[in-house]
């Protein structure tokens, strides 16, 4: 049984002359099994969380805590941190030229799994994962992400998902600049991932919509950097009715009207 | 050029000149001067490395010419006087026309006309460590001929040398020049590119190893039709100095151009010149030309200089443009391959492959293409240790 544990965590950017605090206490334990919504206005510092917990270099912590099952996190490379077992689908994923999909994808299943992947049982493993987010199989020659359009590379993020299978995923916007289409698609391989074992989820999400796809058991409201309510599934109802204004002091939707 | 202003052309004109269509050719060395590091052509030079050869330094020795032929690929060793040399286009800098005042034997390689030959390859061993030799090769295509020729320069020394490669109506002609010298060789190297009436080169330098390589390949166009493809690669490490000066010379009607180099820096002191010349004189209409240049700087202490320029003299073009763009390794990348569970080390190999990747893919010679991913992947052993 995996848990992520976020205990006091304050997080600072470099910014351009003074570092600049963006997360201010933040308390967090998601455990397998469960799926946690982390909701709140542009700016409040969600994805800062995820990045923080994923190791980006442009963070700096400068208190608190992050375990997973006990290990220091923190302490970890970023590399490291993917292979104990922590994945996060981005808002913005990277391109890299020269580098294919298929090439990507195999090195790091072997460096998550630790050992390659027989060949044959890859490519069939690689198709049916494609075919199950309707990506064509041509991708898999592209390089990772150049010229994709944003739905597909959500749609990679995704596949990176299932074919890592990691004991936390952290899945930043994901369903940013998604079609109601893809949005489905999306969250059927997010749906799938959580079928498949004991998995923890954070989902970071400014908009209700992605919820009525996939099932939170907590929903908190993020807010100037750290969470400032906490409840069920009803917390998403009502921040769907009223939006953040009574954490934020201004009107920003929480549903797209 | 600042070199030209002081002294009349073979033309007559004296006024100061930007334009390259300018630019001062001879055979003669005598007819340079001795350069001092300021002229626009040598000022990323490091002349005080090149033992000599832009100030008149006699040979000392020779280097070795072996030649591989393929099957119908004709192959002669003949002497300075030899007529058939020096068509293909005239020494632009006094280091090249001090090699063409001084070679003793040229080569000449033939492929056949009206057949596709196999890979010919000429290796070009350095005279030896502290040793001065020039030297002159010239590839001829003949009519509607089709094949590969491979330059691999190797050894120690300091070395320069004009390379002529004619290619004739219709011949269509591959050349992959490796430059995979030991750490002292110094090499200054004039390519002298004419294509005929519907001919095309793919033109590859490959840049390793070497103290100071700079190399000047030269494309003329003496038909319609004919099509150029220049591409570069290379790798500079500390203390290396490596620059490559292209120079497309668009004179005829419905020429292509397409020039791609790129390169990786690391170490200190590892330093990396392109200077990318494309001129569209006024006959020649319909031209299309594009001029690229990367640099991927690994680590401190490395430096490129980029440096396109574009000439235009007439407006009836099919399309022209230039790219540039220098860069440090990209963190974002690396967070995100990292991010996978990719170890750091592996993530770097990926990307700097990925980077060569577009380049190495064009290398239509199986075992050239092996030998430059190996010596890449070496490279990249000694990079972020």
């Amino acid at each position: 049984m995996a848990t992520l544990e976020i205990k006091d965590l304050h997080v600072s950017v470099v910014s351009e002359d003074a570092p600049k605090e963006i997360l201010k206490g933040v308390d967090l334990t998601i455990k397998a099994g469960e799926t946690h919504a982390i909701m709140g206005p542009n700016g409040s510092g969600k994805s800062t969380l995820s990045y923080a917990i994923a190791g980006h270099p442009k963070y700096t912590i400068t208190s608190g805590t992050v375990t997973l099952d006990g290990e220091d996190v923190l302490e970890m490379t970023v590399d490291e941190r993917a292979r104990a077992g922590l994945f996060l689908a981005m808002q913005y994923p990277v391109e890299v030229p020269g580098v294919s999909m298929s090439n990507f994808l195999r090195t790091a299943a072997t460096a998550v799994r630790g050992e390659a992947p027989a060949l044959r049982h890859w490519v069939k493993e690689v198709k049916g994962a494609m075919a199950d987010l309707d990506i064509d199989p041509a991708f898999a020659e592209r390089s990772v992400n150049e010229g994709f359009s944003g739905g597909e590379k959500k749609r990679h993020e995704i596949l990176q998902l299932g074919l890592l299978q990691p004991k936390i995923a952290i899945l930043d916007e994901t369903d940013s600049g998604l079609d109601v289409d893809a949005l489905r698609v999306v969250s059927e391989g997010v749906n799938r991932y959580k079928a498949s074992g004991e998995v923890g989820v954070m989902l970071i999400t400014h908009y209700t919509r992605i919820l009525k796809y996939i099932e939170p058991d907590f929903v908190h409201v993020f807010a100037n950097g750290r969470i400032v309510e906490s409840g069920g599934r009803e917390l998403a109802d009502v921040l769907e009715s009223e939006g953040y204004v009574k954490y934020t002091g201004k009107t920003e939707a929480a549903a797209l009207s | 050029m600042a070199a030209l202003s002081t002294k009349p052309h073979s033309h007559g004109a004296v006024a100061p000149v930007t334009s390259r269509a300018e630019h001062f050719t001879s055979y003669d060395v005598n007819a340079f001067e001795v350069p001092g590091g300021r002229e626009e052509i040598w000022r990323f030079t490091p002349l005080k490395r090149l033992a000599g050869l832009h100030s008149g330094a006699a040979a000392t020795g020779s280097a070795a010419v072996e030649v591989n032929a393929a099957e119908g690929v004709t192959v002669e060793t003949v002497g300075r006087d030899d007529e058939r040399l020096g068509k293909a286009g005239v020494p632009g800098d006094r280091v090249a026309a001090q090699a063409y005042s001084s070679f003793e034997n040229a080569t000449i390689v033939t492929l056949p006309g009206d057949v596709k030959s196999e890979p010919t390859t000429v290796t070009v061993t350095g005279a030896g460590v502290d040793a001065v030799a020039y030297g002159h090769i010239q590839v001829k295509a003949s009519q509607f001929a089709e094949g590969t020729v491979i330059l691999d320069f190797r050894g120690s020394g300091a070395y320069a040398d004009n390379i002529e490669f004619l290619v004739a109506d219709g011949a269509h002609l591959t050349v992959i020049t490796i430059h995979d010298w030991a750490d002292d060789a110094v090499h200054v190297s004039q390519h002298h590119v004419k294509l005929g009436r519907d001919a095309t080169i793919k033109h590859t330098v490959v840049t390793l190893g070497g103290n100071v390589v700079r190399v000047t390949p030269v494309v003329q166009y003496a038909g319609r039709g004919g099509d150029a493809e220049l591409f570069g690669l290379y790798f500079a490490d500390a203390g290396q100095h490596q620059e490559h000066r292209p120079f497309i010379d668009h004179a005829q009607a419905k020429c292509r151009s397409n020039v791609v180099y790129k390169g990786a820096l690391q170490g200190e002191g590892a330093h990396a010149v392109w200077i990318g010349d494309v001129l569209i004189r006024v006959a020649a209409e319909g031209t299309e030309t594009f001029e690229l240049n990367r640099n991927l700087i690994l680590t401190d202490g490395a430096r490129a200089d980029s440096v396109p320029n574009l000439e235009i003299e007439t407006g009836e073009i099919e399309g022209a443009g230039h790219a540039s763009a220098t860069g440090r390794f990209d963190d974002e990348q690396l967070f995100y391959l990292q991010a996978r569970g990719i170890p750091e080390d592996q993530a770097r190999r990926l990307v700097v492959r990925g980077f060569f990747q577009e380049l190495i893919a064009k290398i239509a010679v199986p075992e050239v293409r092996e030998r430059l991913e190996a010596a890449i992947e070496a490279e990249l052993e000694a990079v972020g240790t």
